[in-house]
This record gives C-alpha cells, sequence and structure tokens, in this order.
C-alpha cells in the first residue's frame, strides 16, 4: 500500500468512507466513497456535509473517475476529493486536473518523479477543475 | 497554416519532456510495460512486428514544406529512408527504436511537429477536407474548428483514459471528402440565420461493427461548440462500455442508447458543462482563423491550359481538381504507383514534395485519407513544370481516385494486428489493371483492403471492398461491393465466401467485365452496383 | 517444437531465445518445451526482452520454421521489402515466408 498523498492545508478527515448505499441511507456520514461506475451527482444535494468523497479507480486504464471528480468540484464541492486505488505517478497531474486533492494509490508512488510530473507544465490549453488559466485565456485576457 | 506561439511551443516541449521520463523509467524498470504502454500510445508509440512503429501528427493533414524536410530527415536518420501515409492523414515510421524516440520528438518539436495522441483511448488527430482553402463548394474554411478542436482535445485531463479511440472530423462542404459521418463525431460546419455553426454527428466508425453517425444536433453555434462537444465526450466517458473493447466505442453506446437517449444525456450534460464558461471566445477562433486566410493569389493568373502533351493531359484530367480562385488548381500527387506500396513515400520523395509545395502552392501540402498527397494552390500556369518534375521523382501516376488508387493499411506485412497481407494484394490488383486506358473506362472505383477487422484500410467504405481474415493459418479474403464514404454514405455488403489473393484479383475483374457490360449513361461501378444489387454480381463471381 | 520469442525493448527488434539468451536470428532458436512461460516470465522481468510469447514451430533442415506466417514475417521481414529483411540477398526468402 502506497502512502496517502495530500494537497490540503486542512486536517486529514478521520472518518472513514462508506459507500454510496450506505452513505444515502445515513444522515450523518461525512465521508463517502463511490465506485468507478456510481453516479456522482447523486451526491450533489449532500456536498456540503460532505468532508471527504473517495473515488476509485479499480484499473488505472477505467477513466471515469476523472468525470466524477469534476462533476463534484463543478457543482461547487470543496471537500476533499480523493483517487483511490490503482492511482500511478502518471496519471495524478491529470487526476490533480480534475479536481483531485488526495491520493490513496494501492502501490507506492515515486514521489520525487511525481513533484517532477506535476511541475512539467506551465499551461494548459482547456479549462479544468483546477485553478490552471486556460491558454485561450491568457491569450485574450 | 497555423504558428505555434509561446503556449504551443511550451506545451509540446513539455511535453517531450515528459515522454523522454516516462521512456528513461520504462528503461530503468521502474514501470512495467503495462503501465507504460498507454503512455507510449498517448505519443503515438507502437509495438508492431518488427520493431516500434511512430505515427506523427499532421493536423487536419496540413502541412508546410519545412515539416515535409523534416519527416524526410527522421525517414533518414531514425529509420529506413521512408514513410507511410495514413488514412487518418498521419504518418508513420515502422522501424523507430524506444531508445531514439525522445529525441525523434524533439527534432519534431523544432517544427512544430509531434506525435500526441495520435493512438490511445483518448481523442486522436482532428482530420479534415484535404481541399480545405481551395475547393469551390466549401463554405468556409473547416480548419480553424479543427485547430480549435485540437487544442481542446490535447491533454484534455477529463478525456485521457476514454473506453476506447476517439476520432473526429471536421468538413464545411456538401460533398464529404474526409469520411466525415464514419468517425465517432462527425462535424459538418453550416450556416443558420447568417451565423456560422456545427451540425454534429455522433456515433459512427468502421471496425467490427460499422456504423453511419446519427445526426445529433443539426446547429451548435460557435458560443456553445466546445462545450457541446464536451458534453458529448463526458457522456461517453462516463458510460461507455469498459467491458469488452470490441464493443467500447461510441457507436455502441450510441446503437444501445439510441441517438435520442444519448442526445438527451449530451443536453443535460450540457446545460451543467455550459455554466463554466469553458467556451473560449469569437477573439480566439478570429486569432486561429486569420492563419488560413488564402494565399496571396495572383490576380489576373492565365486560367488557359496548353494540353499538347498527351501524358500532361491524361494526368491533368484526373489529378488536377478545380480550384475557387480562377488560374489556380489542386493538384494530387499519387503515391500509388502500379506496383508499389501504397502510401509510402521515400525520404528523397518527401523532400521532393516538399520543394515543390514551398514553389508551387504557397509553401502548403495536405495529407489525404486516400494516402495520397496535395498540393492546394497551384497556379495553373505551373502546372506542366510541376508534373514534369512530378514524373522525374516517380510521383505521377495518373490514377486519382482510379481502381489503382487503393487505400491499403499496412497489414500482416507490418501490423501485429492482421490477419492477412494487404501491400502484396493491392499490388496484384493495380498490376491486373495497370492499363490507364482500362482504368480510365472503369471510371471512380475506389477500392479498399484492410488486413484486420480493425479496418484501417477503411474497407466498409470501399466501393470495392477488402477484408483479409486468417482462415485456419491461411490468408483469406472476404470481398464486398456498394461502400461509400463520401456524402452518399453507405457500408459495403459481402459477397459470400473468401477467396485466395489470386482468386480475389479474378473475382475483382469479373465484376468490373460486368459493371462495364451493364452501366448506364454516366454510372460508377458503385451507382451501377446499387441499381442492380449483389445477386448478378454474386452469379458473375462465384457462378 | 516451441520457440520463444519477443521484441527487444529499447530497440523493438524481434528476438528469438536460444537457451542462453536472445538472438535477432530464429535460426539460433531452440526448442523451450514446457519450459517458455518461466522463461518468458524471468527475462521480461529482467527487460531482457518485452512482450515475449511462446509460438509452435516445425524443426528443417535451415532451423525452425514458426508455424504461423505472423511469425515467419516477424523473423524475416516485410515480405513487399525483400531489401529491408534480414536476409535481402537471399532469393528463396520469401518464399519461407509465404
Amino acid at each position: 500500500m502506497g502512502n496517502l498523498l495530500r494537497y490540503r492545508d486542512d486536517e486529514a478527515h478521520e472518518e472513514p468512507a462508506v459507500t454510496l448505499d450506505a452513505f444515502l441511507g445515513q444522515s450523518t456520514a461525512t465521508a463517502v466513497r463511490i465506485e468507478s461506475g456510481e453516479d456522482a451527482r447523486i451526491l450533489l444535494p449532500y456536498l456540503d456535509r460532505l468532508a471527504l468523497v473517495e473515488v476509485s479507480f479499480p484499473k488505472f486504464r477505467d477513466g471515469r473517475g476523472y468525470s466524477s471528480g469534476r462533476i463534484l468540484r463543478e457543482a461547487g464541492y470543496t471537500g476533499e476529493l480523493r483517487a483511490q486505488g490503482d492511482v500511478l505517478v502518471d496519471q495524478i497531474p491529470l487526476m490533480r486536473r480534475c479536481g483531485f486533492d488526495s491520493f490513496a494509490p494501492e502501490a507506492p508512488v515515486d514521489e520525487a518523479v511525481l513533484e517532477a510530473s506535476l511541475a512539467r507544465y506551465d499551461y494548459h490549453y482547456q479549462a479544468a477543475a483546477d485553478a490552471f488559466v486556460p491558454v485561450w485565456k491568457r491569450r485574450h485576457g | 497554416m497555423y504558428k505555434y506561439d509561446e503556449y504551443d511551443h511550451s506545451i509540446v516541449a513539455a511535453r517531450v519532456e515528459e515522454f523522454r521520463d516516462q521512456v528513461n523509467r520504462r528503461l530503468a524498470g521502474q514501470i512495467t510495460e503495462d503501465q507504460f504502454k498507454p503512455l507510449r500510445l498517448m505519443n503515438g508509440l507502437y509495438l508492431q512486428l518488427h520493431a516500434y512503429m511512430l505515427r506523427v501528427a499532421v493536423p487536419y493533414g496540413t502541412l508546410d514544406s519545412r515539416q515535409m524536410h523534416m519527416l524526410a530527415h527522421i525517414a533518414r536518420k531514425y529509420d529506413r529512408g521512408y514513410g507511410h501515409f495514413t488514412t487518418r492523414q498521419n504518418l508513420q515510421y515502422n522501424w523507430i527504436k524506444l531508445e531514439d524516440a525522445p529525441d525523434i520528438l524533439a527534432e519534431l518539436a523544432t517544427v512544430e511537429m509531434h506525435a500526441i495522441q495520435t493512438s490511445g483511448n483518448c481523442i486522436r488527430n482532428i482530420s479534415s477536407d484535404q481541399f480545405a482553402g481551395a475547393a469551390a463548394d466549401e463554405l468556409t474554411d473547416p480548419r480553424p474548428w479543427a485547430e480549435l478542436l485540437r487544442q481542446w482535445s490535447t491533454f484534455h485531463p477529463e478525456f485521457s483514459y476514454l473506453p476506447r479511440k476517439f476520432k473526429i472530423c471536421v468538413i464545411a462542404a456538401e460533398e464529404d471528402r474526409a469520411a466525415m459521418r464514419l468517425h465517432d463525431i462527425g462535424i459538418q460546419i453550416v450556416e443558420k440565420d447568417g451565423q456560422l455553426g456545427a451540425a454534429i454527428y455522433v456515433g459512427g466508425g468502421m471496425g467490427r461493427t460499422p456504423m453511419i453517425a446519427p445526426l445529433i444536433k443539426d446547429f451548435v453555434p460557435f458560443d456553445d461548440f466546445v462545450s457541446y462537444l464536451e458534453a458529448c465526450l463526458r457522456v461517453y466517458n462516463r458510460y461507455g462500455r469498459r467491458d469488452n473493447m470490441y464493443k467500447a466505442r461510441i457507436k455502441i453506446l450510441i446503437h444501445e442508447l439510441g441517438a435520442d437517449k444519448y442526445r438527451a444525456e449530451v443536453e443535460e450534460e450540457f446545460a451543467a458543462v455550459k455554466a463554466l464558461g469553458i467556451d473560449p471566445p469569437k477573439a480566439e477562433f478570429d486569432r486561429i482563423a486569420a492563419y488560413f486566410a488564402p494565399p496571396a493569389y495572383e490576380a489576373d493568373a492565365p486560367d488557359t491550359l496548353d494540353r499538347s502533351d498527351p501524358d500532361f493531359a491524361v494526368w491533368l484530367d484526373q489529378n488536377v481538381s478545380a480550384h475557387k480562385q480562377p488560374g489556380y488548381a489542386v493538384v494530387t500527387i499519387s503515391l500509388k504507383p502500379i506496383g508499389g506500396i501504397p502510401g509510402d513515400a521515400t525520404a528523397d520523395q518527401i523532400d521532393l514534395m516538399a520543394d515543390l509545395g514551398q514553389r508551387y502552392s504557397f509553401d502548403e501540402l495536405r495529407v489525404t485519407h486516400a494516402q495520397n498527397i496535395v498540393l492546394p494552390h497551384v497556379r495553373k500556369a505551373d502546372l506542366y513544370a510541376l508534373w514534369q518534375q512530378l514524373r522525374e521523382g516517380e510521383l505521377a501516376e495518373a490514377n486519382l481516385d482510379l481502381i489503382s488508387d487503393i487505400i491499403a493499411c499496412p497489414g500482416l506485412d507490418y501490423c501485429s494486428l492482421a490477419n492477412a497481407r494487404s501491400i502484396p494484394l493491392a499490388q496484384k490488383i493495380a498490376t491486373r489493371f495497370s492499363d490507364l486506358g482500362r482504368q480510365r473506362e472503369l471510371g471512380e472505383l475506389k477500392l479498399k483492403i484492410s488486413g484486420c477487422i480493425n479496418a484501417c484500410g477503411h474497407h466498409h467504405a470501399g466501393h470495392i471492398g477488402i477484408l483479409g481474415v486468417d482462415r485456419k493459418g491461411v490468408e483469406n479474403y472476404q470481398l464486398s461491393f456498394g461502400g461509400s464514404g463520401a456524402e452518399d454514405v453507405s457500408l459495403g455488403t459481402i459477397t459470400g465466401p473468401g477467396f485466395t489473393e489470386d482468386g480475389i484479383v479474378d473475382a475483382i475483374e469479373k465484376a468490373t467485365d460486368l459493371y462495364l457490360a451493364q452501366r448506364e449513361d454516366g454510372e460508377r461501378f458503385l451507382d451501377t452496383y446499387r441499381r442492380l444489387g449483389m445477386a448478378p454480381f454474386k452469379e458473375a463471381i462465384y457462378g | 517444437m516451441k520457440l520463444l520469442t519477443g521484441n527487444d525493448l529499447p530497440t523493438g527488434d524481434v528476438t528469438w531465445w536460444t537457451g542462453s539468451g536472445w538472438s535477432r536470428h530464429v535460426e539460433d532458436a531452440v526448442d523451450v518445451g514446457d519450459q517458455g512461460e518461466a522463461i518468458a516470465h524471468a527475462e521480461e522481468g529482467a527487460r531482457r526482452v518485452n512482450g515475449p510469447y511462446v509460438i509452435d514451430a516445425t524443426a528443417t533442415p535451415e532451423g525452425p520454421r514458426p508455424a504461423h506466417i505472423k511469425d515467419r514475417i516477424r523473423a524475416l521481414g516485410p515480405t513487399v521489402r525483400p531489401d529491408l529483411t534480414l536476409k535481402p540477398a537471399d532469393p528463396n526468402a520469401g518464399s519461407w515466408v509465404i
């Protein structure tokens, strides 16, 4: 199991993430986990009570979690958004752009390689769920 | 054509370094092949039968002489002196070493080229009409729209791990010269109430289950263009099948949901996405479009031609198309010499075409999805001199759209996915029909060969289509008729039992003989087939 | 007989297991019997080969001949470019493949 990688200033959330079904059945849970095939929009009415959403990436080729992450951020979710599973260093930069700010990889991640990867691109073409100003906006103010 | 600014340069340069790092980590064993494969595919690097193959992107098929010269240089320095132009307007090198790939990408970057997303489960090269900017029938030049999408799709963080590959095509004329309806998303730029916008077709494709893309939205204005496509892709990323590689394209999703349900999902997603402000402003479109302004045509370029050289006249009739500007013409250079390898060009030929493009076509060339090269803006007064130089370079085969202008994938001679060889068959067919008079008698006849069901040779869209199969370890070929990738789009129908390599050449000859005997005024082979149906052809071939 | 084949990781060259290492030439390939998977696993782990797999072949006076045309094409080179194959000067090379 790799280390938890976290890009937030606040304290790590203590409460474990419950399944989506369990979350919808409870009124008190503040952490939920969604599987790659589950609809992130189901969480939209509950965003202000959620402190942690964990999104599963069962195989790194399964890219559904990227959409889930962006959907949650676009809807205004500001809590911790964690990518869990087959999370590899070469995909983490893309996940960051989709709004993920913590990572629970199954296998250890080389943090020096990760740091270099995250810093590699000064510019991005398209708007996503991160703070990068897309290139078209830089061109036209 | 588009020129990079500092941002474009920075992004491509960063990619070069990123891939260099990934290659180094692979060679050092820090990542496995399974982890590395999607990364190298997203840089166009396949592991094929003999070596690695690198697919260089030629955005919407447009390039200049400097870029062509670089392609020739790379062929010499890193490959074996030639390249292969593909059915998606790109170029492939067949003998690449993994350890050289980062340096190759670095060299390509010096001339604003790359191999980004030419493979992998991501958005691929945006293709377009090879006559863009020159054809009289186009509403507008489609390429600024394609360039906008190229940037939008490059390293899109949400769409880098799609269920499967994603191919987009943009045209802007009623005549479809780019097989638009056979793409995952096909776009036709249209006009409504004085405004330009996009008609969006989603769910076309060839391969195992060929489908023609249905119309999903008849008009998307510029202001909504990127948002709408974002919504289309997001619905696919979320709901496209991931359980079965052969059912993972968006055409299957559309087929299973139905176009109406898919459209409804997209509209819902679009409503959410539109509010995010991800659409670039019109000023960005205008900035890009300025690069596609018409070249500085000579105002009174002579419109007449001296046809007294009969060989020149034949080439004129076959390979030269009308240009919207008086005094100018569009030239197609055939890369289908009789008995040669369809789509291949030597480094010397690539350099020659570069020089000719620079000298005679305002320094612009195009790659067509039929694996030929276009010089889009040639003065009629220069055609004869151009033709003479093409002849010296063995690039003057006058067979555009004739039976020997064969589209063929590399097939089992090169490709690890193939079931049968396609190139030797293409050579045999071209040789059988080598007489140019006979070819011209047969007229327009688009013959396409794929070496496997992945259909890179677009055989489903062939007037005559051939699919290579493996029949108990022996190569065998299925024949089909009646496909078309043009605006009269249709998918071919298999004739019946398959053939040996020699058998299928005979079968094709029987079919063309039948056509000649039965055709009515002005009918192409395709038209006669559509009128008569398969039965008489089946009788002629198997009877 | 069973041969073990793959590609060289840094160059992409087609390679054949010789019993002690990897050769570009199918004539050097040995019968791996039922050890192919085990050898493949070890060699790939050590990065001495990429994507190895076991194939059927018949022993002939000229050396092992892969059973499937695809592997014969891998062994020699593209049938349409004899000049680029491992045996450009051999007029019989093409018929060996086909």
